[in-house]
């Protein structure tokens, strides 16, 4: 692995410019296209999510600015949100402002499901509807959650929401409803059709640049080199969850 | 002794009047059907008996499948029943008493909860609504095994 | 009319209690109605209505579930007294002890039940079992309690099984160890907040039941003595308020001991802080409830002089358990989760998400209606199995004479 980086070869750049000329040619293509099943990585649609691959996210909170919601509000168009922000509103991402009590630096930074290697909401679980897919996206299957809530009260970054109301005109591709809890899902109905979720494509579209999507397991990855070259750090890290968002400058 | 025998007279009484009434039901039963026109394209994705008797089991599966593996596959996808079943006067397969979904559980008498969460409408999905019935160039031939043809 | 004449017949009161009986049921009744009113009130538009919401996500209804099935429990502790370890003056309370235990889990599993989000779904909850966590085994334990706990009550009153009343018994003490431990551990379990990761929520959670279960018995079993003018014996009195006294005493070691343990700990001081002092309603109920209340006044109450010859006192001093229990899992459950996660600690963090800041929790009605309606389900069942059966507690005097040695 580590040769990869310290003597680089001819081959491994020129291998590296067609795996990123042909990835972004694909990405290109993608929407467009009545996809069948031309996932990341070419997994087709009728072949099942795997470990080999591991969905990560790294957020540069010295990109993200105070005023911007440009993430939040991509997330709640995806996935059918409302946008209200009262104490029984779902809320899948916030900007979080944190202010350093000893010297006053101030940073901000989105906050939403982590993705733990090792999520407490799961462990708690009494269905079993709060689970880890293959490839780290931990998801709630609706079908089977009970409304019970435990999985809210363990998680540590408070990140899941119930929905309190009938809810109505829910979009297509992104199911959900009265009494099942629900969070971040990685927008998966996207990461399956080999795009990037909703909010890292818009703080792309922006310019801003603050978030990076990507496998970790890939080592030719934007995203995993850029955790092998930058410090980053896992919020609540002590609780030794090794989870899927990382963030740098904090 | 006796009690049981009044048991056992009403319990063959009750017995035959059951059998001998269904028939008689059926012959007279002036049922409303309910109707299913709501469609585009020309056949479902499967054979309709089959559909009809397997679907929840279908769906159960698919479910699954979809969530748990992200197995994607579009035959037998929600998205798909109602791209092509949403009724043309209220844009939906669950709001109106005669739209397709409703109007058969209706019918039969068996409650949905599909719609809780499932969003009744198309809307922005990459599903295919077949015209040519099963399957669209676009799948391989690990779609087209099984009930099709 | 014949089924008044039955109940006549076999209860242990005889006639003339019919008309209390009757009218218990119809209070109970009433009650119960309201609470089904509200849950599917609740049901069809939504927890919305509640004050529940995405910070505080277990409000009224789950204080008074989990402290019925704490002292579900506990109150089959009189029981096992009696069975498991001998002591003969609690034999005679076996049988009511039993049917208490099944009748507070009932109520409180009821109330569980009634606010799940998705309720429709039980049988998907008595299907899929995820046994990593502590929730599933709660409800394998809650199920198997019924069926012990039934199993034992055929042992005790029926003519034939008497002997195996020793082997279920300890079966059901063991199970219902578990079962409490189980439900400490719910909170126990939780890594991510600061009132709750701690392992000592499990034996804590024991030694309460031990007093809420003991104290709602004696509740029980005082009011049903004054309703037939049953005299209970000044030696019995004095056992069992003896006891009472050492359980409260064990419960408020524990809390000291979990308060101190978290004075200790930098990372704890703020959740401290927040608890015995400056929390508003959560440090009221704390000191007044949990520890004055629930704790103080009736040690006071049961080792006055006057204890022991005065049934009124020692009632009173269970009473005052009960609501200072009720106070406890306030405290507990509402308060650990007012108090927000530290995401970011050494930072001020603010968020829409309501990060940083005390979560507010203002009841409605409707989680009053739920929560009032588990005390009634177990009601109703006591009343009920009460008037039908023998379980009121008859004392033989050479158990009086065993209890004053």
């Amino acid at each position: 692995m580590s040769e990869h980086q310290i003597n680089p070869s001819a081959d491994q750049d020129r291998r590296d410019f067609l795996k990123t000329s042909a990835g972004l040619a694909g990405l290109a293509l993608a929407p467009g296209v009545l996809l069948y099943g031309a996932t990341a990585y070419g997994r087709p649609a009728d072949e099942p999510a795997s470990s080999k691959v591991r969905w990560g996210m790294l957020i540069d909170t010295t990109k993200c600015s105070s005023g911007c919601n440009d993430c939040v509000t991509a997330c709640n168009t995806e996935n059918g949100l409302s946008g209200k922000t009262g104490p029984q509103d779902s809320q899948w991402i916030r900007k979080v402002h944190i202010k350093n009590l000893q010297n006053g630096v101030e940073h901000d930074l989105p906050m939403m499901c982590q993705h733990c290697e090792n999520p407490p909401c799961v462990d708690v679980c009494p269905t079993g509807a709060s689970f880890k897919r293959a490839d780290g996206i931990v998801l709630v299957d609706r079908h089977i959650c009970i409304g019970c809530r435990y999985c809210m009260m363990a998680c540590p970054y408070k990140a899941r929401s119930f929905v309190h109301e009938p809810l109505h005109d829910q979009v297509p591709d992104v199911p959900r409803g009265k009494g099942c809890v629900e969070a971040c899902t990685f927008c998966v109905q996207r990461v399956d059709k080999d795009e990037q979720p909703a909010c890292v494509e818009a703080c792309d579209k922006a310019q801003h640049g603050a978030m990076l999507f990507g496998d970790l397991n890939d080592p030719s990855s934007a995203i995993a080199k850029a955790v092998k070259t930058y410090t980053s750090t896992e919020v609540r890290a002590d609780l030794g969850l090794n989870t899927g968002v990382r963030y740098q400058g904090i | 002794m006796a009690r049981f025998a009044r048991w056992l007279k009403l319990a063959v009484l009750l017995g035959v009047a059951a059998v001998s009434a269904a028939p008689l039901q059926q012959a007279s039963a002036e049922v409303n059907l309910p109707g299913l026109e709501n469609h585009k394209g020309t056949k479902c994705v499967d054979d309709e008996d089959y559909i009809r008797r397997h679907h929840p089991d279908l769906l159960r599966h698919h479910r699954t499948e979809v969530v748990h593996q992200g197995i994607r596959t579009q035959k037998y996808s929600l998205e798909g029943c109602v791209e092509c079943h949403a009724s043309k006067k209220t844009g939906s397969v669950a709001s109106a008493k005669d739209d397709f979904c409703v109007a058969c559980h209706n019918y039969v008498g068996v409650q949905l909860t599909c719609w809780d969460c499932h969003a009744s409408k198309p809307g922005k999905s990459d599903v295919v609504p077949s015209e040519a019935a099963r399957t669209s160039p676009m799948m391989t031939s690990v779609q087209s095994e099984g009930h099709s043809q | 009319m014949a089924i008044k004449s039955y109940f006549e017949a076999t209860s242990a009161y005889g006639g003339a209690k019919s008309k209390l009986f009757w009218s218990l049921l119809a209070l109970g009744g009433v009650v119960v109605l309201g609470t089904l009113y509200a849950f599917f009130t609740l049901e069809h538009h939504g927890h919305i209505l509640t004050g529940m919401n995405n910070q505080i996500v277990w409000g009224l209804p789950h204080v008074f579930a989990v402290f019925l099935i704490v002292a579900a429990s506990g109150v089959l502790n009189v029981a096992s007294i009696g069975s498991v370890f001998g002591k003969k003056m609690y034999k005679a309370r076996a049988p009511l002890s039993g049917l208490l235990a099944i009748a507070m889990l009932a109520g409180g599993l009821a109330v569980l039940v009634l606010d799940l989000g998705r309720p429709d779904r039980l049988i998907v909850a008595m299907t899929h079992y995820n046994f990593k966590s502590i929730f599933a085994w709660n409800m394998l334990f809650y199920n198997g309690f019924f069926a012990i706990v039934g199993l034992y009550l055929l042992t005790l009153m029926s003519r034939g099984l008497k002997q195996w009343s020793k082997p279920v018994g300890l079966l059901a003490f063991l199970w219902r160890l578990a079962l409490t431990t189980a439900t400490g551990s719910i909170f126990g379990f939780l890594v991510a907040r600061a009132g709750y990761n701690s392992a000592l929520y499990a034996p804590m959670f024991i030694i309460y039941s031990f007093g809420y279960g003991l104290a709602a018995f004696i509740v029980v079993q005082s009011v049903m003595y004054k309703w037939n003018n049953i005299e209970v014996d000044v030696a019995i009195l004095a056992r069992l308020k003896n006891l009472l006294a050492v359980f409260i005493a064990a419960g408020l070691y524990f809390t000291t001991i979990l308060h101190l343990t978290n004075l200790y700990f930098a990372k704890q001081w703020d959740y401290e802080r927040f608890i015995l002092l400056d929390g508003g309603i959560y440090t009221t109920l704390f000191w007044l409830g949990q520890v004055f209340i629930g704790g103080i006044l009736p040690l006071l109450l049961l080792f006055s002089p006057s204890a022991k010859k005065n049934p009124a006192l020692v009632f009173f001093a269970a009473l005052l358990v009960v609501i200072g229990g009720h106070a406890q899992m306030y405290v507990t459950i509402i308060g650990g989760q007012a108090f927000p996660l530290n995401l970011f600690p050494g930072f001020a963090q603010s968020s829409s998400f309501y990060d940083g800041v005390i979560h507010s929790y203002s009841p409605s009605g409707w989680e009053l209606m739920l929560g009032l309606g588990g005390i009634a389900i177990a009601f109703l069942i006591t009343t009920v199995a009460v008037h039908v059966l023998k379980f009121i507690p008859e004392d033989d005097f050479k158990d009086i004479e065993l209890a004053k040695h």
